[in-house]
């Protein structure tokens, strides 16, 4: 592949890699305690298994782009790592969705399940929480971006500028 | 990973039975005055079986053409399953809340999909999808009818690729809440809703195991669709290469 078509592609596999890596750093600093009514609330990301979940999918992303960016590009492999990408995209955005859908109760509640809001209590936690979300929503947009530019590339769709 | 070494299994059958290469080295082969012809016949057949012009393929393609038409209905079936059986889920129970003396003080409560945001999303996304799924099926259908030139045999497995994002982020919010409801939070001082609402939370089990299969199915379609992508566009490039022959 030349280089004009290498360099998009490179440089959104780098941001989608530090978005994932900024995204599991954030949620795993995030932790925050209080005490309601002389009892001892600790909000840690482990305890709800959505965000060890959203952990362990940008972890797997991330790895994956690292195997990426080290082994040399060849041209054999395209369909493959079409496919993997493609896989990858899903997993990040199935995990995002799934932690937007936990953060709300969070933030909010669910007052028809009795679910009360902990954001008024433990805010260093949300806002971390939020912030790894924003960073994974990034590295999602961004695999999207790389599974759209791989089908371009290795599918060959339009003619190459002269 | 499974998943995805399945997928590329599928890809290698596609490569097999629809022999792009043996035609690209026939058509380099070939004089010009052939070639041309050739050119001319690729642009005109568009639709669903690209490969008329020679002889090699056809029956192969339109077997991998069945093969997503079936995945396609059976896709369609499913999240059009899981849309319905959440959309209509709903319980309603009366529970005794407190007695005073001798008279308990009942209160109706319900469950209803509209409670939790991540539902509505569930049952919006697998509307979406067993939308898309219908038209391509109708688009599949009516395709070797028509020629569809130029970006049109693109939009199918783009929207296909949306589509399957939409459900597969649906599909896990919702299990995810599913999974909240069932186990509770202690830490976050969240109670437990399925003890009291077994039919609820049973009815969106299966819901969400119909859209997750339909998820499963749709990527299946999706990277068929890309694949045979290159019948379409690989040709045209090949074409386009030859035409500037001398």
């Amino acid at each position: 592949m030349s280089l004009s078509k290498r360099i998009p592609m490179l440089l959104l596999r780098l941001i989608a890699l530090g978005a994932s890596v900024c995204a599991i750093v954030i949620m795993v600093t995030s932790r925050d305690s209080a005490q309601v009514f002389g009892m001892n609330i600790s909000a840690k990301y482990s305890n709800i298994p959505t965000f060890k979940y959203f952990v362990l999918v940008n972890a797997i992303a991330s790895a994956y782009t690292l195997i990426l960016l080290c082994i040399p590009s060849k041209n054999s492999c395209g369909h493959m790592i079409l496919v993997l990408d493609l896989v990858i995209a899903l997993l990040l955005d199935s995990s995002i969705s799934a932690c937007v859908a936990i953060g709300l109760v969070g933030k909010k509640g669910n007052t028809h399940a009795g679910w009360l809001p902990i954001c008024g209590q433990v805010p260093k936690f949300c806002d971390h929480v939020t912030g790894a979300i924003a960073a994974g929503f990034i590295a999602a947009i961004a695999y999207f971006l790389v599974v759209l530019y791989s089908v371009h590339s290795v599918m060959n769709l339009f003619a190459p500028r002269a | 990973m499974l998943l995805s070494l399945c997928i590329y299994i599928i890809h290698a059958f596609v490569n097999e039975k629809s022999l792009p290469s043996q035609l690209h080295t026939i058509q380099q082969s070939s004089t010009i005055p052939l070639t041309t012809t050739a050119a001319t016949e690729m642009p005109s057949e568009g639709g669903e079986k690209p490969e008329v012009g020679q002889d090699q393929a056809p029956a192969a393609s339109t077997k991998v053409d069945w093969i997503i038409k079936v995945l396609r209905l059976l896709a369609f079936l499913l999240t059009l399953d899981a849309t319905l059986v959440m959309a209509l889920n709903k319980q309603t129970k009366t529970f005794t809340v407190a007695t005073i003396g001798t008279v308990p003080l009942r209160a109706t409560l319900s469950a209803k999909f509209q409670h939790t945001p991540a539902f509505v999303f569930f049952v919006v996304a697998n509307a979406n999808a067993a939308l898309h799924n219908l038209l391509m099926l109708a688009v599949g259908f009516a395709g070797s009818k028509l020629s569809f030139k130029g970006l049109a045999p693109l939009a199918v497995p783009v929207l296909d690729l949306v589509n399957v994002a939409i459900v597969s982020g649906g599909a896990s919010a919702a299990v995810f809440m599913g999974q909240l409801g069932r186990n509770g939070n202690s830490h976050a001082r969240w109670n437990k809703i399925c003890d009291k609402f077994e039919s609820f939370c049973d009815r969106g089990g299966a819901a969400m195991i119909s859209s997750l299969v339909g998820v499963l199915l749709m990527i299946i379609i999706c990277a068929i669709s890309i694949i045979r992508l290159r019948n379409h566009y690989g040709y045209n490039k090949l074409a386009l290469n030859s035409s500037v022959l001398p």
